[in-house]
């Protein structure tokens, strides 16, 4: 086996293998774990993935959310445990594989068109 | 047991630890190792054994070492040959294959591996000597300026000063086994470790 092969096959082993499809555009509902002393309770993060990147094990989404008037963007790594489960809650039409001019966008400038 | 194992660098990924935090491994196939010889006290004046690693082909191996591989009993054409100092030889024969099991995920281990080489290297990379500014009418940029006093008239043995850098033997003490995959002679530690993807690298036990 090449060292390449090894290398991937040892990350492989431990990906999660029911994820949605995911692209930019999307907006993306996350179930984030979160651990208060010993409990441990569901959080939601749900936004639009304005950015996906690396591949693999290391893979990223970010998500990009207004909450009272404030831009709130969180980089969740696909894979890992951390992360109960991502649901895709709109497809986005998009033309960019990274949408950070939304960033200075409001209102209805920042709407994007729901893809069919 | 022997007390430590031969293996090659094979490339870092990210795993997850149990809270979901990214951590980085290296991977390094490790293994398996054959016993090539078994020294002791009385004849040698010291104990120790000495392992094989990775096989070669017919031709790369030169007569001398088929004859030692050949008295040892191990069938096999290995690369390279190192010596590990042991206290008691008990339990070791000659032949024997050790593989990557005498591991323990979350054992703490030593590891060696020879540094890439860097060549003929300025005194900013190789001693993180500051440099000047690269605007402002500077005339020098990473030059390693003073060279000392003026007082004793010579530069001193050992000043910090351009030269080779690199290729070096470099020991990481107290890296963390993340995983054993004795199946695959896969072993995974947390961090990295010395030298470019496929050098051999030589894994130790922490003495107790």
């Amino acid at each position: 086996m090449s060292q390449s092969a090894i290398l991937s096959s040892v990350a492989n082993d431990v990906l999660k293998t029911d994820l949605p499809e995911i692209w930019p555009g999307d907006t993306v509902r996350a179930h984030l774990k979160v651990r208060e002393g010993n409990k441990e309770r569901i959080q939601i993060f749900e936004g639009l993935v304005i950015a996906k990147k690396h591949g693999g094990i290391a893979e990223t989404i970010t998500l990009r959310k207004i909450t009272s008037g404030v831009g709130v963007e969180r980089t969740l790594p696909l894979h890992s445990p951390s992360v109960a489960k991502f649901e895709v809650i709109r497809r986005g039409k998009v033309r960019r594989a990274k949408l950070y001019y939304i960033r200075e966008k409001v209102g209805k400038e920042a709407r994007i068109k729901e893809r069919r | 047991m022997l007390p430590g194992i031969l293996g090659k660098k094979v490339g870092m990924t990210h795993l997850f630890d149990g809270e979901g935090k990214m951590i980085p491994v290296t991977v390094v196939e490790a293994g398996p190792v054959f016993v090539t010889q078994i020294k002791n006290a009385e004849k040698d004046g010291y104990s120790a054994v000495q392992v094989g690693f990775e096989e070669i082909g017919d031709k790369h191996l030169t007569f001398p070492k088929y004859g030692h591989l050949k008295k040892a009993g191990v069938n096999k054409n290995l690369k390279t040959l190192k010596e590990f100092r042991v206290d008691s030889t008990d339990g070791l024969e000659l032949g024997q294959q050790i593989g990557v099991d005498i591991f323990a995920e979350g054992e703490k281990i030593t590891v060696t591996g020879k540094s890439k080489g860097r060549g003929f290297a300025g005194g900013v990379k190789r001693y993180h000597f500051k440099g000047q500014h690269m605007t402002h009418g500077y005339m020098t940029h990473r030059r390693p300026l003073s060279n000392g006093a003026t007082g004793p008239q010579r530069v001193f043995k050992g000043s910090r000063r351009p030269g080779h850098m690199g290729t070096e033997t470099v020991t990481q003490k107290g890296l963390k086994v993340v995983k054993v995959d004795a199946e695959r002679n896969l072993l995974l530690v947390s961090g990295t470790v010395a030298g470019p993807n496929g050098a051999l690298v030589v894994i130790n036990k922490v003495k107790k």
